[in-house]
């Protein structure tokens, strides 16, 4: 059973019907298999301003930036991702810059490559200890329900949120699976 | 060299209108306060590699506004792939200036890259922007003002100013005084209801 787990949900349009209503215009990335289909609707909407990064603690800086300008950020990374920005949070958490954070999970539900363990498992706790909030979707099905009190929490709180999509939502579990998307 | 670091920064942000300013942690910031403080500078003091990036997205937010990144060399380093980034993005309303001394100003004067011969113009030019100089006199600066405030961006420069141990002149520390203020000067004061 190498195959993703059928699902009736899409999750990535109902994301990006959230992320919209609630007018976030600057979308930054780092090119993700997970995150594939959310990053292509954004890409077509041209309400949404995607910036693609080379690592995503750029997208702390551009999230800063962009909100002093009075617009509303989301990053879109892969869960090895979040230990490229550690240092750079301390920057969102002192400046207190509402932030968006959609992470899709490797290393944990079904991980067929031992090098993204380590990070995987240590996400969740390494995005708490620089303050951030987190959430775990764990079913497509919750995935924008997450996303839309993620974005809630941010926004009203002035704080940075992040919602951990799980592997099981992803559906990548082995080498051909990746090399066929 | 002959630059003088505050002599740069100073003609730069005179008469500097509605222009917008990133400025990088450590003496890029301090250079900025020491040209005048100003609630709309946004002076960095932490997030190394970041500046460029920030300068980035308040670009994109504020398309008809100009905005500028005042930076070191040291910092431009650690964020280099940025540079990439922004000639991806190509926001015709932004310049970075990358003030280069050759050293890391505030941890004991050690030697960057740039000091090995590192040409950070070079990098930007063949990233993408569309105008990368480097600058070593007055004459030169004079030119960066008129690109920095009139020019169609992204705009690149690197200035070889002199390594020198020069006084503090320190902005607010707190950030979300910087930010706040920034954001009531520029988006007036419905933003803090925002």
């Amino acid at each position: 059973m190498n195959a993703p787990l059928p699902t009736a949900v899409d999750w990535s349009l109902a994301t990006h019907q959230v992320l919209s209503r609630l007018g976030f215009g600057v979308v930054g990335f780092v090119p993700d298999g997970g995150h594939k289909r959310l990053i292509e609707l954004c890409q077509a909407d041209a309400r949404m301003r995607t910036v693609v990064m080379s690592t995503e603690e750029e997208g702390i800086g551009l999230a800063t930036g962009a909100w002093l300008g009075g617009a509303k950020t989301v990053l879109l990374m892969q869960s090895s991702g979040v230990g490229n920005i550690v240092n750079a949070l301390g920057m969102v958490s002192e400046c207190r810059i509402p932030l968006l954070l959609l992470v899709t999970m490797r290393g944990e539900y079904g991980e067929f490559n031992p090098w993204q363990v380590p990070m995987g498992q240590a996400t969740a706790e390494v995005l708490r200890a620089m303050g951030v909030v987190v959430q775990h979707a764990g079913i497509a099905a919750d995935v924008a329900e997450h996303v839309d009190a993620a974005a809630r929490l941010a926004l009203g709180g002035y704080s940075a949120a992040a919602v951990l999509i799980s592997q099981r939502v992803i559906g990548i579990k082995s080498f051909q699976d990746q090399a066929s998307q | 060299m002959t630059l003088h670091r505050r002599d740069v920064v100073k003609a730069l942000l005179a008469e500097r209108g509605d222009l917008l300013v990133v400025a990088g942690l450590g003496s890029s910031a301090w250079d900025c306060t020491a040209a005048g403080d100003h609630p709309l500078n946004f002076p960095m003091w932490g997030a190394m590699g970041c500046a460029a990036v920030t300068g980035l997205g308040l670009a994109l937010a504020q398309p008809a506004r100009r905005v500028l990144v005042l930076t070191g060399d040291g910092e431009m380093l650690m964020g280099l792939g940025s540079l990439a980034t922004l000639g991806v993005q190509r926001p015709q309303n932004l310049s970075v200036v990358v003030l280069d001394n050759e050293r890391y100003g505030e941890t004991g004067m050690q030697a960057t890259h740039t000091a090995h011969g590192v040409d950070l113009a070079a990098i930007a030019k063949a990233s993408g922007f569309a105008a990368a100089v480097l600058v070593r006199d007055m004459a030169g600066v004079s030119d960066l003002r008129k690109a920095v405030h009139l020019g169609a961006g992204p705009f690149f420069a690197q200035v070889k100013v002199v390594a020198e141990k020069i006084p503090l002149v320190l902005p607010p520390r707190e950030g979300t005084v910087l930010k706040n203020r920034f954001r009531e000067a520029l988006l007036g004061k419905s933003a803090l209801l925002q």
